[in-house]
């Protein structure tokens, strides 16, 4: 190998793009001096990342043991020439240390520090050689900018996922459906009904009905402030498609303003059946589902 | 594709098992109404568990179906809408007012027997109606 790499070596005139074949040669020599001084070349890069005052979230004993594997899989990456284990490593690396309060800029700085000290080294190694050196940088920085490249979006990737995750869970926390009886659920609405979350609410509202087998439906808006005729007709829908599955729909808690509203611009809330107050409407509930609440005192003459 | 049609004591169960063509809509309700008459029904459910999509036709069709029976002496309940279909139903308006729907089988058998036992108090058992 080592023979046939000097005589390519030789051919072609420097600085004309090389043969796969030599570039691959010159990545396994590459990898070769990376391999036998990576003690240095990692704690050189580990001092940098402290001294850039990155990852500050993280000890210095965690820097190093994360800047050795990311060393040794970067090295990996431009031996095999794949991205995948990389990948891999990346959004591993990116979901322990975001929770951590880690940036984006500290992630792309610490690679790009990772690149400057290899290019550095590889300066002091050839410094003799300029040509083959080029030659060297030829083959080492598209390898480098497209690691560089794949740990920044695994990062980034990660946070948009988390992001996403986080938007997932509020929008699921804020419609709650409650089981208060057997076959009774209450769904309690709070705040700015969208389009998006009446849809949203909806299906929760009809697969909850399903699995929790409800027979009655107490949907409560005290903490809804305002309403316009599309979230009403949102309300007519889920009350009709609820039906629909065999439940009995009592919305509970419409205020003045809201009642008023709704009269005025002529909703038709006929189709509908309210009551008053939640108290009321879980009341109402439990004289369908032939409940009746009775104080202990009642109770213990009997027993 | 054969609706079968199943007798359980008053009731009739109409268990629709996939896809049904319009045709195949219009045989079971014709079907479905000579048997309410042929066994004396009191009640028909129809089970739609198994569909996925319903179209105005279908939606019609269970419509005519509990409105033929109603005159025929029978209550239906739809039973089974799955929320999906319940949701895309609303959404484009086919709301089966005016019919009775539950949660499942066991739902639709409750509430027909909640609801047709009063009559049959009323009339007595039905062996002893019967004529000879």
């Amino acid at each position: 190998m080592a023979t046939r790499s000097k005589e390519q070596r030789e051919s072609p005139p420097a600085g004309i793009p090389m043969h796969t074949q030599d570039t691959a040669a010159l990545l396994r020599e590459l990898v070769a001096h990376l391999r036998q001084n990576r003690t240095e070349l990692r704690e050189e890069w580990a001092r940098r990342i402290t001294r850039a005052q990155l990852l500050t979230a993280m000890t210095e004993e965690e820097i190093f043991a994360e800047a050795t594997s990311v060393y040794d899989n970067y090295v990996e990456a431009l031996e095999t020439g794949t991205f995948e284990a990389l990948q891999a490593y990346a959004r591993n690396l990116s979901e322990r240390i975001i929770p951590r309060g880690v940036e984006t800029h500290e992630v792309l700085g610490i690679v790009l520090l990772l690149r400057d000290v290899l290019a550095r080294s590889l300066f002091g190694k050839y410094q003799e050689d300029f040509d083959k050196l080029n030659r060297i940088l030829d083959a080492y920085e598209p390898a480098a900018n497209r690691i560089a490249n794949t740990v920044a979006v695994g990062f980034v990737q990660e946070r948009e996922r988390i992001i996403r995750q986080q938007q997932e869970a509020i929008r699921e926390l804020s419609t709650p459906v409650l089981q208060v009886r057997e076959r009774l659920l209450i769904l309690p609405i709070i705040g700015v009904i969208d389009p998006q979350r009446a849809r949203q609410l909806t299906e929760q509202l009809l697969q909850a009905i399903r699995t929790n087998r409800a027979k009655v439906v107490v949907i409560d808006i005290t903490g809804v402030a305002a309403m316009d005729s599309n979230v009403a007709n949102h309300l007519v829908q889920t009350v009709e498609a609820s039906r629909l599955l065999g439940a009995t729909v009592i919305v509970t808690g419409l205020s003045p303003e809201i009642a008023q509203t709704l009269v005025t611009i002529g909703v038709d809330l006929s189709e509908m059946a309210t009551v008053g107050d939640l108290q009321g409407g879980i009341e109402e509930a439990e004289r369908l589902l032939g409940y009746k609440v009775l104080p202990l005192e009642e109770l213990t003459p009997k027993a | 594709m054969d609706v079968p049609i199943l007798k359980q004591g008053h009731f009739l169960i109409a268990s629709i098992q996939s896809a049904l063509s319009d045709a195949d809509l219009s045989q079971l309700r014709e079907k479905l109404i000579e048997r309410v008459g042929r066994f004396r029904a009191r009640g028909v459910i129809v089970d739609v568990t198994a569909l996925d999509v319903m179209d105005s036709f279908a939606v019609r069709t269970l419509r005519d179906i509990a409105h033929m029976a109603r005159l025929r002496g029978a209550e239906t309940v739809i039973v089974g809408i799955q929320p999906e279909v319940a949701f895309a139903m609303v959404q484009l308006g086919l709301t089966l007012k005016g019919i009775s729907t539950a949660l499942d089988l066991e739902e639709g058998l409750a509430f027909l027997n909640q609801h047709t036992q009063g009559r049959l108090d009323e009339k007595g058992e039905r062996g002893r109606i019967e004529r000879g």
